[in-house]
């Protein structure tokens, strides 16, 4: 029981120093420019580079300038900005959080809401009318580029029928922090995490209808049925159960890679000021710190986010546990 | 993603018409048929985006031309439009006009969208397929090499894999952009500066890489440890050989599958790249980047931006629905599961 999770641990850690050693190579050790011009960014004076290149290490071997990097980022957590000048990265990254965690959230609430139902009507008749229609509508739903089903929804409500019943509660464009207005917070979120969700949605009612369809055919369902069980109770209390073994683990996949950088396109086309739209800003103003510290943190989060949703699985999957 | 049941080897590769079967359960199912041909009207309408603009649209994309004046149903109307709502100091440009010319209207820049969505769709559906290539041959190779020769070489190549799959996509992928887009790429010899269209496709090839290496690399270890593999090597066959015959065609249909579906994906990463400004650079344009430009005019004319949008959907939905009716033809077992 022990041997296994170290193991994992052990992973964890060699795949946060790899990654943390290829985002140290492509922001300093690429070849064909000069890093300190890139760190500093547009139009930097030559004092300024200077400075990058005091700030840096940049004149020592790399092996010393990534330890500095990593001293900076994850110790001191003093990297200065040279585009806003003195403006500290890791607080911003801090800040930006609750932002980030209370969009994905809603959108987790909503997809698995979405996923169960669809999954579940899809497979009680595979093959029907309902089962294709649901199928295609999830496929749409992973066909659509999320930024784009974003503008979509800011036409509709913010635009042309914002003056309608149905939209006009919808609030402007930008966040609402829970602890100043909750119900503003939530009427601020409820769309965007909708945006977010509808990939998911279609993604997930898909897996657990295959997973539903697969589980109908083992011999415990069979015998469930043959016990004289309504197939209603057959499908919600057998057949599911085993079913969201395999969904859980996908969905803490993908919570894990939507706070750690996956909502960054909702974010920008709703004005979200979390982590994805922090890099959003940072890349329009080609300003490398901020990109570096919310690259590492936010794979740091994810790999840590996967290694977790790999020990919990073990807890919750008897077979994996006792193997 | 797929579920391989007892093993690959349960296929012999070279029965008679392997293939024969898999194309005429293809042709039989009629949802695969119509997002074939959808798919192919889009590529045909894209690669005909100089034709369009040339001959029926007779206008330049890639410039702007704010001051121009056009004529629609006998009436000259200016591209931009000064806009008398409001304050009446903005602009706004031509809506669609139903005419050959700005049949879809103009953009901020006063270039005519229609011709600029075809040539979006040929630059976007450009780098998909080019990183697709990319992918399938790099992961192909790397899955193939560290699953047959194991050992070290397996231990070094699959620890990377590890850590590249454990990198979030979209961060990877715009950690390689911001450092491309500012100074070009210089691999050794290769060099592709910042401007060229197949920088993005580069990247997104590379960061799709164990999307493909890690299944091919599980398969070709079941592979190595068969009977005819291990009869092979028993008969002396050089190894070059025996992966070329004995390996490569049964991981051939694993490949086949990912394809249509990694171009969906790589469509979609492309869009969001150009989206955020490190994809395709200006002048150019994909349909990600016409988006972004749509997006300041969304409440005015909205079409700018929807088009693409649509032009992305529809041909990553045919390229999903493809995928699918593929691996259930290549999977008759699964099919019969599955409806």
């Amino acid at each position: 029981m022990i041997r296994p999770l170290v193991a994992r641990l052990a992973q964890m850690l060699f795949v946060m120093a790899g990654i943390s050693v290829i985002t140290f190579a492509i922001f300093f050790a690429t070849p064909g420019s000069d890093p300190s011009a890139r760190i500093a960014g547009r139009n930097a004076t030559p004092e300024t580079l200077a400075a990058v290149r005091l700030s840096f290490g940049l004149d020592q071997p790399l092996p010393v300038q990534y330890g500095l990097l990593m001293q900076r980022l994850f110790i001191t957590q003093d990297l200065t900005s040279f585009m806003n000048r003195g403006e500290k990265v890791v607080p911003q990254i801090v800040a930006a959080t609750p932002v980030t965690l209370s969009l994905v959230a809603g959108a987790a609430l909503l997809w698995v809401a979405g996923a169960g139902l669809f999954g579940v009507l899809a497979a009680l008749r595979p093959g029907r009318a309902l089962d294709r229609g649901l199928m295609l509508l999830g496929l749409v739903g992973v066909s659509m580029p999320v930024y784009w089903l974003g503008a979509v929804v800011n036409l509709v409500t913010q635009s042309r029928f914002h003056d309608s019943w149905l939209f006009s509660w919808v609030p402007p464009l930008g966040y609402i922090a829970f602890a100043d207005d909750p119900w503003g917070w939530f009427k601020v979120l409820v769309l965007p995490s909708f945006t977010l969700a509808v990939f998911y949605i279609g993604l997930y009612s898909r897996v657990l209808r295959s997973a539903l369809i697969e589980a109908n055919q083992q011999d415990y369902i069979r015998t469930a049925r043959a016990k004289g069980l309504s197939e209603r109770r057959v499908l919600l209390a057998h057949a599911l159960r085993t079913s969201l073994v395999s969904v859980v683990t996908l969905f803490g996949l993908d919570f894990g890679a939507l706070v750690g950088g996956g909502a960054l396109l909702t974010e920008v086309v709703f004005g979200l000021p979390g982590i994805g739209k922090l890099t959003y800003d940072a890349l329009q103003a080609l300003d490398l710190p901020v990109i570096m510290a919310t690259v590492m943190y936010a794979s740091f989060f994810v790999v840590a986010a996967n290694a977790l949703v790999d020990m919990l699985y073990a807890f919750i999957d008897p077979r994996v546990r006792d193997a | 993603m797929t579920h391989l049941v007892g093993g690959p080897a349960a296929t012999p590769a070279y029965a008679p018409g392997l293939w024969r079967p898999v194309l005429r359960r293809l042709r039989a199912d009629r949802g695969a048929l119509a997002a074939a041909v959808l798919l192919l009207a889009i590529v045909a309408l894209c690669l005909a985006a100089p034709l369009y603009a040339a001959r029926i649209a007779q206008t330049d994309p890639f410039r702007s031309n704010i001051s121009g004046q056009i004529t629609v149903n006998g009436a000259a109307r200016a591209v931009i439009e000064d806009n008398a709502e409001g304050l009446g100091l903005g602009q706004t440009p031509i809506g669609p006009t139903g005419a050959a010319s700005y049949l879809l209207g103009a953009d901020s820049q006063g270039r005519d969208v229609a011709a600029r969505l075809l040539y979006g769709g040929r630059a976007s559906l450009l780098i998909a397929t080019v990183a697709t290539l990319l992918c399938m041959g790099l992961g192909g190779a790397l899955g193939v090499v560290a699953g047959y020769f194991g050992g070290v070489v397996d231990a070094v190549l699959s620890r990377l894999l590890d850590v590249l799959w454990a990198f979030p996509v979209y961060l990877l992928a715009i950690s390689l952009s911001i450092v491309a887009v500012g100074s070009g790429l210089h691999l050794g010899p290769l060099v592709i500066d910042s401007g060229n269209p197949l920088l993005p496709a580069f990247i997104i090839g590379l960061v799709g890489v164990p999307y493909v290496a890690r299944p091919v690399r599980a398969q070709v270890q079941a592979l190595r440890r068969s009977d005819f593999v291990l009869a092979a090597i028993g008969i002396g066959v050089p190894t070059p050989r025996i992966l070329l015959v004995d390996v490569l065609p049964n991981v051939s249909s694993t490949l086949l599958v990912l394809v249509p579906l990694l171009m969906a994906i790589n469509m979609l990463t492309e869009s969001a790249l150009s989206f955020l400004s490190i994809g395709v650079q200006a002048p150019a344009a994909s349909w990600g980047t016409i988006i972004q430009d749509g997006l300041a005019l969304l409440y005015t004319r909205p079409l700018v931006a929807l088009a693409p949008g649509l032009a992305i959907m529809l041909t990553v939905l045919s390229l999903n629905l493809l995928g699918e009716a593929l691996r259930d033809a290549l999977d008759p077992r699964l099919a019969g599961r599955r409806s």
